[in-house]
C-alpha cells in the first residue's frame, strides 16, 4: 500500500463533535474539529503541528494515537489504518501530553515509570537500566525516589517525558509537551527531544505546539493548522522565505523629509514604504539582492540623509502565521483561555 | 529485540497495575484504618445485640466471617468500580488505552492487587473479632472452603471488574451509585445475619451478588450449626452458581469495557476534556 512508506498519513481527516448537551444550548451544536486534514511525516522526521488553541492539534493527535475515531477520512500510523486495527497501531506508538496528571501519587518516580513500562511488556531489568539512564538525561535522577505527589509541574513532566521514550517507540506523539512549563525546563525538554531524535535516527516524532519559536527550533518540518484546516506544510525555513524571499531592510534616516525619490525609484528596491520620523525619515524596503545595499546608501548621502540606524530583519514564523492565516495566536488563546 | 509476546505484556500488566495496590495500600496509613477498624466496629455492634438477645453463639461466628468479608465489597466497591472512573479524571485511563496491551489485564491487576491488600485487612478482622469474642469454628473441609473462598473472590472482584466498566459510562455519577450500593448490599448479602432470615425471595435476588452465596457457603463449611438450621441452599449448589457468576461477571466486563471503548472513541469521552 502506498501509505507503507511513511510512518505517518492521514488522508481528508474530518472530526465533529457533538456539543455536550448543557453547552448546546450557548453554541451551535456541532463542532468540526478538523475539517479535511491530510498531512504525510517520513519516518525519522520530527514533524510540527503549529496552531493556536482550538485549531484541531490534540484532535489529530488523538485520531493518530487511537483514541478517538475520525468522522471521515482516513489515517495510517506505521502504515496501519488507526480505524480499522488500533490493537497494532498501539505497538508502535507513545504519546506525551503537556500538562499530563497521570500516575499515582503514592508512587515514587521510579516505580510510576517501571509500572508503565510494565503494560509494554519491558523486561524489568531493561526498564530499571532505561528509567535510570532517561532520568539522568532530564535531570532527575537525584528525584527517582520521590513519591510524585511532591513534584513539581516540571518535573513531573520531564516524568512524563521519560515515560514516553522508556520504550522507544518508533513513532511518539507529542502534544503541547512543554505547555505550562518555566522556560528552563522547556528548554531542556526541547533539547531532550532532539539529542534522542540524534540518537535514534530511525525514529519519528509528530510534535504539536502553539509556541512558534519551538516549532521553528525543533521541526523539520511544519504543518500551521487553524480552525481545523491545514494552510501550509514546508520545512520552517521554506515557509519563511516562500513568505518573503528577500530580507527586510529598515534604514532609519535623518535630515532627509522624503526618500522615495532617492530609494522608492531604485530598480533594485521591490518594496518600499516609509514613514515621517522625528529626525527625518523612517524606510523599509526589500532588495532584490542584498548587494544592492551599498548602492542605495551612497544615494541616500548624496540626497543629503544621514544614516542613522541600519537593521536587517529576517521574517520568522510569526510573520508567517500572520501572513497565512491573518490574525495573530494572541486573540486566539484570549478568546479560547478558559476552555 | 524481539517484541514480547501478547502473554509476556498481559502478565507484566497484572503485575504492574497491581503493584501500586499493594505497595500504596500499605503507605496509605488511613486505608488500614477504613478496612480493619469500620468492619470491627460494625461487627462488635451485631456482636452485643446478639449477644442481648442470647442468639446461639454461631452467630458471632457469622458476623466476624461476614465483617472479614464485608471488607473486600468494600474494597471492590471503593477501588473497583469507582476506580476507570477516576483513572479518566488523571489521565491514566488514555494511557492504559494508548498502551499495546489488554484492558481485562489492567483490570485484572487492579482487582488482585486490591484482593492482595484486602486480603490483609480481612485477616486482621477474623483474627482480631476471634480472639476478641471467643470465636469456635471447626472447619468441615478445607478444600472445600478454600475453593468457596476463592470462587467467592473471583466473582465478586469479576463484578467489580463489570461495575468499572459500567461507571465509566455513567460518568459522574459514580460516586453516588457507590454510595447508594454501599448499605443495602451489605443488608441484602447477609454481611451480619444468614441471609435466609429475608425470605427465599429477597435471598435468591440477592445472590447476584456473589458474597451473599460465599458467605452463606463459607458459613455452612465452618460452623455445623449453619448447616442445619440457617442455611439458604447447600454449599455445593451455592459453589456451582458462584462459579457462574464469576464466568458471567468476566464475560459480561470485557464486553463492557469493550462496548465502553468504542463508544468513547466514537464520542471522544476518553478522557475529561479541558486541555
Ligand atoms: N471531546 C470534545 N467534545 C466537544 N468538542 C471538542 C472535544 N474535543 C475538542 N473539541 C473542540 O474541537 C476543537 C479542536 O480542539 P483541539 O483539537 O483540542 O484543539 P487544540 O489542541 O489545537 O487546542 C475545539 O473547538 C474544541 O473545543
Ligand atoms: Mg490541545
Amino acid at each position: 500500500m502506498m501509505s507503507d512508506c511513511y510512518a505517518i498519513r492521514t488522508e481528508d481527516l474530518r472530526r465533529v463533535f457533538r456539543a455536550k448537551r448543557r453547552e448546546a444550548k450557548k453554541q451551535k451544536r456541532e463542532v468540526v474539529a478538523l475539517d479535511g486534514v491530510s498531512f504525510s511525516v517520513g519516518s525519522g522526521e520530527l514533524f510540527g503541528v503549529l496552531g493556536p488553541n482550538g485549531a484541531g492539534k490534540t484532535t489529530t493527535i488523538k485520531i493518530l494515537a487511537t483514541l478517538l475515531s475520525p468522522t471521515a477520512g482516513r489515517a495510517w500510523v506505521a502504515g496501519i489504518d488507526v480505524a480499522k486495527d488500533p490493537k497494532r497501531v498501539r505497538r508502535h506508538i507513545g504519546m506525551v501530553s503537556g500538562g499530563e496528571t497521570s500516575g499515582y501519587g503514592l508512587l515514587t518516580i521510579e516505580e510510576n515509570l517501571w509500572m508503565f513500562s510494565q503494560f509494554y511488556g519491558l523486561d524489568t531489568r531493561v526498564a530499571r537500566a532505561r528509567i535510570k539512564e532517561l532520568l539522568e538525561v532530564v535531570g532527575l535522577a537525584d528525584r527517582s525516589r520521590t513519591k510524585i505527589y511532591h513534584l513539581s509541574t516540571g518535573m513531573r513532566q520531564k516524568m512524563n517525558f521519560v515515560r514516553g521514550f522508556l520504550t522507544e517507540p518508533e513513532i511518539l506523539f507529542l502534544d503541547e509537551p512543554t505547555l505550562g512549563l518555566d522556560v528552563q525546563t522547556a528548554h531542556t525538554l526541547r533539547g531532550f527531544v532532539s539529542n534522542w531524535l540524534a540518537e535514534h535516527r530511525d525514529r519519528t516524532i509528530l510534535l504539536t505546539t502553539h509556541a512558534m519559536h519551538e516549532a521553528d527550533e525543533l521541526c523539520g518540518r511544519v504543518a500551521i493548522i487553524d480552525k481545523g484546516r491545514i494552510l501550509a506544510c514546508d520545512a520552517p525555513a521554506t515557509l519563511k522565505r516562500e513568505l518573503q524571499r528577500d530580507a527586510i531592510f529598515r534604514l532609519r534616516i535623518a535630515d532627509l523629509a522624503d526618500a522615495r525619490g532617492v530609494v522608492g525609484t531604485s530598480p533594485d528596491v521591490t518594496q518600499f514604504t516609509q514613514t515621517a520620523s522625528e529626525a527625518g525619515v523612517d524606510v523599509d524596503a526589500i532588495l532584490t539582492h542584498d548587494g544592492a545595499l551599498t548602492q542605495l546608501l551612497a544615494s541616500v548621502e548624496a540626497a543629503g540623509g544621514r544614516l542613522l540606524s541600519l537593521e536587517k530583519r529576517e521574517p520568522t514564523l510569526e510573520d508567517v502565521f500572520l501572513h497565512i492565516v491573518g490574525h495573530g495566536f494572541e486573540d486566539e488563546i484570549r478568546e479560547g483561555g478558559s476552555a | 529485540m524481539s517484541a514480547p509476546s501478547q502473554w509476556t505484556v498481559f502478565w507484566r500488566t497484572v503485575v504492574g497495575r497491581a503493584y501500586p495496590r499493594i505497595i500504596g495500600a500499605q503507605r496509605e496509613k488511613s486505608w488500614v484504618f477504613f478496612e480493619i477498624f469500620l468492619p470491627l466496629l460494625q461487627v462488635t455492634a451485631y456482636v452485643y445485640i446478639y449477644r442481648a438477645i442470647q442468639a446461639p453463639p454461631e452467630f458471632i461466628g457469622f458476623v466476624v466471617l461476614g465483617g472479614a468479608m464485608s471488607a473486600y465489597w468494600l474494597n471492590v466497591l471503593w477501588s473497583m468500580a469507582t476506580q476507570l472512573y477516576w483513572e479518566k479524571e488523571t489521565g491514566n485511563l488514555e494511557l492504559y488505552i494508548v498502551a499495546p496491551t489488554s484492558r481485562m489485564a489492567i483490570l485484572l491487576g487492579m482487582a488482585m492487587g486490591g484482593l492482595f491488600a484486602t486480603t490483609l485487612r480481612a485477616v486482621a478482622v477474623i483474627t482480631i473479632g476471634t480472639v476478641l469474642f471467643h470465636v469456635s469454628m471447626s472447619v468441615s473441609s478445607v478444600p472445600a472452603l478454600v475453593g468457596v473462598f476463592l470462587t467467592t473472590l473471583v466473582a465478586l472482584y469479576g463484578m467489580g471488574m463489570l461495575l468499572s466498566s459500567l461507571f465509566l459510562l455513567f460518568g459522574r455519577e459514580a460516586w453516588h451509585l457507590s454510595n447508594l450500593l454501599q448499605e443495602p448490599v451489605s443488608l441484602v448479602s447477609g454481611f451480619y445475619f444468614p441471609v435466609r432470615a429475608l425470605g427465599q425471595v429477597v435471598a435468591a435476588a440477592a445472590s447476584i451478588l456473589p458474597i451473599t452465596l460465599g458467605l452463606d457457603a463459607m458459613r455452612q463449611l465452618l460452623f455445623p450449626a449453619m448447616l442445619g438450621k440457617f442455611r439458604f441452599l447447600s454449599p455445593g449448589v451455592e459453589l456451582a452458581i458462584l462459579v457462574g457468576l464469576a464466568i458471567l461477571f468476566l464475560f459480561l466486563s470485557h464486553r463492557a469495557l469493550a462496548f465502553f471503548e468504542k463508544l468513547a472513541r466514537r464520542d471522544g469521552r476518553l478522557s475529561v476534556r479541558g486541555q
